[in-house]
């Protein structure tokens, strides 16, 4: 009797939510990053179903209606909702299918980066004697230079290409993950859990990988949102700089700079690959930040 | 009663660095030290913080190598080993940390690091695994629906029941638990101590059971060892410490230890001062600055371990002192 | 007449509509000169009725008591500004943690003399060499050249002497001690413990010791109450408490501690653990635990009655038992 009383109980101290609800929970009490994901999932979904969703082929050239205003402004037809650029392509389906290649070079950069980030970070922490002091010279080496300037140098050698772009982007943004991977899986590897699964055995990639890497990812996560949007930004400023990918394919930063010569007189031209440009990185900002709030267990509300 | 480990003269010193352009000093944190462990019984390691106790746990679990000084592991030289065989003999000790909110992995399921260890050392099927895991989880009081859930769903209490049973998965021949209530209430503090009896009689673990509360040493005890500032000042069976301690530094713990029963108390000592720094020791005998009773040769000559009175003590004055 | 008097405390977290009780109808008074200890393990309550008596809570629980004096004045109708006063003067505290409560970037003398700048008005001269004296009292060596270490070089024994030159240095008439020794070493502990009681004779002050180590209590204190989720369950003289424990809840407590039980191979335990937040039992707190439960303990919550020795919130005191 006295023990079904105890342990009824004591479940319902223990009822908690799972992992996945609880993080849920975190992340919607933050509006702006709801607001966030909601505008990123829109553009995604219309990226992956370009397409179907865009009214135009992107690179098809209507010459009668060469810098069209959009539908709404004089002078706009319903034909083109956002109008054209200066050789008569849709601006919307140009954005949508750029959609495509920004998010790619975007996800692509920040995997590239993430991947051996998390490698170098965690070799460093694991041998502080030589390889670690190594590892992270290069990287201060890599940091001292500035970011855009490097990744110019890179493509540049390189030829410009969406390839090149994304390993220039991911390289320019190494350093930033290694460091990051390194200073929390040192404090990890501090902590009684690691010398547990040290004394029951585990080798050093297990170490690494199964017992100290998971307990390192919110942070990175939450680096790496914030790192795919500045991704997204450098390949715009390369591809202004004509530097990233090459016309005709549509590429938001491309749209941008190929527009420069109309700025006075079309305004449309400039504005949407702008705007975009900017409610994307915006959005995955945002979500970056309800991400940190969800994930950090600092902040997390007592429950 | 056979020896499951026997240390010789163990020693670890840690190079430290002392700032730019200084050089690095020596700290010797443990200082030569020598005991036997048999099989089923308790050995508590007892003395203040910085007395060499958890360098001495890093030891025996092989998670460091001595600096010299030899480790018999059921009669096996750990240090002559090859890596293959040092694999197996770390199965055989295993540890219990202080502190149940760092000791468990907060992103694994209880589930899943209880059968860490049988994945890395043994060849069971996945099935056999969450069995012999149920089996440890009953056995230390958990409940089944424990299997799935985190560790940050459980009390202090729960948790250090969770380590001990990842601890006892591999059914070690020896325990280090180092200081495994110290954060615990005291009823709890009742509850564990009482796992760590019911699962020495169930399998005949070795522990050693590192504190500094003397209160609870008494209790789990066979035999006590109690070390200051690297080296072991007094180590023999627990009725002949705790009733006639020899070594004055022994009386002072026992002294200083808090009781319920104060006016019961039979030695009164009290010292003065705190531990010295490890990187400066004193010379001679390494307690002479706090020590009552110091004389010149405490401060000339270190004092050796000898038998006396049925237990090892090191002190010059022992007989003296306890006349 | 006592210097402190609680009556009926209690300490609201929480929603309005669904409150919850740290502290439940708390009564407590301590005299000029008297050493009491609060025992209690980790969530009874006990360094929140310290904290809610002290204004610390502020803007996180509510506070209701039918009566909160200290040295004759109520401390409920104090605004924050008179309150803030007596906080650190009349009344001071020092914590478990030595080397959290001192500011790690400003010296020792200078956190010293801050306080005595504040509460004193002292300046100049006279601010260092009464400095010097305070650090001379809880017998730092070298008092003088310490005065210019900053925390992180002081040992945790000295870093804990410092908080309590701060706590003494406007002589209060209480010092509350939170778990003052639990971060150090059985031979610093002993220290400690033995210079707060000379501090507190010599000062002629109150000492209220919150504890979970009932024998470092048993050691200094002069009466005992022992809190059990949010309530005092049992109140009484030292040793008397510890030889005839009135409740169950002591007792338990009291066979728990290794010591106790010499000799045996198991130490008595109290199955289950605290209630949380929201699962308190209607009846008794203890009931779900006691060894001792009857149908009345789990129907009502029983009061703190005063009996010859002190008082105790149980229907079946231990010593009724013995008489039947």
């Amino acid at each position: 009797m006295t023990t079904q009383v105890q342990m009824s109980a004591e479940d319902k101290a223990l009822a908690y939510p799972s992992p996945l609800k609880e993080f849920w929970q975190g992340f919607s009490y933050n509006k702006g990053a709801v607001m966030g994901l909601v505008f990123l999932a829109v553009v995604v979904v219309a990226a992956l179903f370009a397409p179907w969703v865009a009214p135009y082929n992107p690179i098809d050239q209507y010459r009668d209606f060469m810098l069209t205003p959009p539908s709404w402004a004089d002078g706009g037809t319903a034909k083109f909702l956002l109008g054209t650029d200066e050789i008569g392509r849709d601006m919307l389906s140009r954005l949508i299918y750029g959609a495509r290649l920004s998010l790619l070079i975007g996800l692509s950069a920040v995997l590239s980066s993430l991947i051996p980030g998390i490698i170098l970070g965690l070799l460093a922490a694991f041998y502080p004697k030589v390889l670690g002091p190594l590892i992270m010279r290069v990287m201060d080496v890599m940091m001292a230079l500035p970011s855009l300037l490097l990744a110019i140098a890179i493509v540049a050698i390189l030829g410009p290409s969406m390839l090149n772009t994304i390993i220039a982007i991911s390289v320019v943004s190494l350093p930033g993950y290694v460091r990051l991977v390194r200073a929390s899986a040192m404090t990890e590897l501090n902590r009684d859990y690691v010398t547990a699964a040290r004394v029951a055995g585990a080798g050093t990639l297990r170490l690494m990988f199964v017992t100290v890497l998971p307990n390192c990812m919110a942070p990175l996560i939450v680096h790496a949102t914030m790192s795919f949007s500045s991704a997204i930004l450098d390949a715009a400023a390369l591809g202004f700089l004509g530097m990233g990918v090459q016309p005709p394919s549509a590429e938001w930063g491309a749209m941008l700079s190929s527009a420069r010569d109309y700025i006075e007189r079309a305004w449309w031209v400039v504005s949407w690959p702008g705007l975009t440009i900017l409610l994307s990185v915006l959005a995955i900002n945002l979500i970056g930040d309800g991400l940190r709030d969800a994930l950090d267990p600092k902040l997390k509300r007592a429950a | 009663m056979t020896n499951v480990l026997q240390a010789r003269d163990l020693t670890r010193h840690y190079e430290v660095s002392q700032g730019f352009l200084k050089g690095h000093a020596t700290v010797k944190a443990l200082n030569g030290v020598s005991f036997d462990l048999q099989a089923g019984r308790t050995l508590a390691v007892v003395g203040e913080s910085g007395c060499g106790k958890s360098t001495l746990a890093r030891q025996l679990t092989l998670i460091e190598p001595p600096t010299s000084g030899s480790l018999l592991l059921d009669g096996n030289d750990v240090s002559q080993a090859s890596a293959a065989e040092r694999k197996a003999m770390r199965t055989k000790v295993q540890m219990v940390f202080q502190n149940p909110y760092a000791s468990l992995n907060p992103r694994q399921k209880i589930g899943s690091q209880l059968s860490e260890p049988l994945v890395i050392n043994t060849r069971l099927s996945a099935a056999e695994r969450v069995e012999r895991v149920r089996e440890m989880m009953k056995l230390v009081g958990l409940r089944p629906e424990h299997y799935y859930r985190y560790p940050h769903m459980f009390s202090g209490g729960q948790r250090q029941r969770i380590a001990i049973a990842r601890a006892m998965m591999l059914n070690p021949k020896i325990v280090v638990a180092d200081e495994p209530t110290s954060a615990l209430d005291v009823s709890i503090q009742a509850q564990v101590l009482n796992l760590f009896m019911d699962l020495q009689e169930s399998f005949n673990t070795t522990y050693v059971f590192i504190s500094h509360n003397l209160a609870v040493v008494e209790h789990v005890a066979n035999d006590v060892m109690v070390m200051y500032l690297g080296r072991v000042v007094e180590i023999g069976d627990k009725d002949t410490i705790y009733s006639r301690p020899l070594h004055p530094y022994t009386q002072a713990l026992l002294s200083a230890t808090p009781s319920i029963h104060p006016e019961d108390r039979r030695i009164q000592i009290k010292i003065q001062g705190e531990l010295p720094s490890p990187l400066k020791p004193p010379s001679g005998c390494a307690f002479h600055k706090r020590c009552p009773f110091a004389i010149e040769r405490c401060r000339q000559e270190s004092p050796e371990l000898r038998s006396l009175d049925r237990r090892q003590v090191a002190c010059h004055r022992a007989e003296e002192i306890n006349a | 007449m006592s210097l402190l008097e609680i009556n009926n405390l209690s300490v609201l977290f929480g929603a309005e509509a669904h409150p919850f009780a740290a502290v439940e109808g708390l009564d407590l008074s301590v005299s000029q000169g008297e050493i009491v200890g609060i025992v209690g393990e980790s969530g009874s309550g006990k360094s929140v009725t310290m904290m809610a008596m002290m204004g610390l809570l502020e803007g996180q629980g509510r506070i209701v008591a039918d009566k909160l004096r200290f040295d004759g004045k109520d401390l409920l109708t104090l605004s924050a500004r008179e309150r803030r006063k007596i906080i650190g003067k009349d009344i001071s505290m020092i914590f478990q943690d030595p080397m959290t409560a001192l500011n790690p970037s400003f010296t020792v003398g200078y956190q010293i003399m801050e306080v005595l700048k504040v509460h004193q008005g002292l300046s100049g001269s006279a601010l260092k060499k009464r400095a010097i004296e305070l650090m001379e009292m809880v017998e730092i060596p070298a008092a003088a050249t310490r005065l210019d270490a900053y925390p992180h070089q002081l040992s945790g024994g000295m870093s804990q002497r410092v908080a309590i030159a701060m706590a003494i240095a406007c002589n209060p008439k209480l010092l509350i001690a939170d778990e003052p020794t639990t971060a150090l070493d059985v031979t610093i502990q002993a220290q400690i413990m033995s210079l707060l009681v000379n501090l507190q004779k010599s000062h002629d002050m109150a000492l209220i010791l919150i504890t979970h180590d009932l024998a470092v209590v048993a050691e200094v204190a002069h009466r005992l109450a022992v809190m059990y989720a949010g309530q005092v369950v049992e109140q009484g003289a030292i040793p008397d408490i510890f030889r005839k424990p009135q409740h169950p809840y002591t007792e338990a407590l009291l066979s728990s501690i290794p010591e106790h039980s010499k000799g045996a191979r198991r130490l008595n335990t109290l199955p289950g653990i605290v209630p949380g937040h929201y699962d308190r039992p209607s009846g008794c707190l203890l009931s779900p635990r006691c060894p001792y439960v009857a149908d009345r303990c789990r129907a009502e919550r029983p009061a703190l009655l005063p009996n010859a020795a002190g008082a105790v919130r149980c229907y079946f005191p231990l010593s009724a038992k013995d008489a039947q």
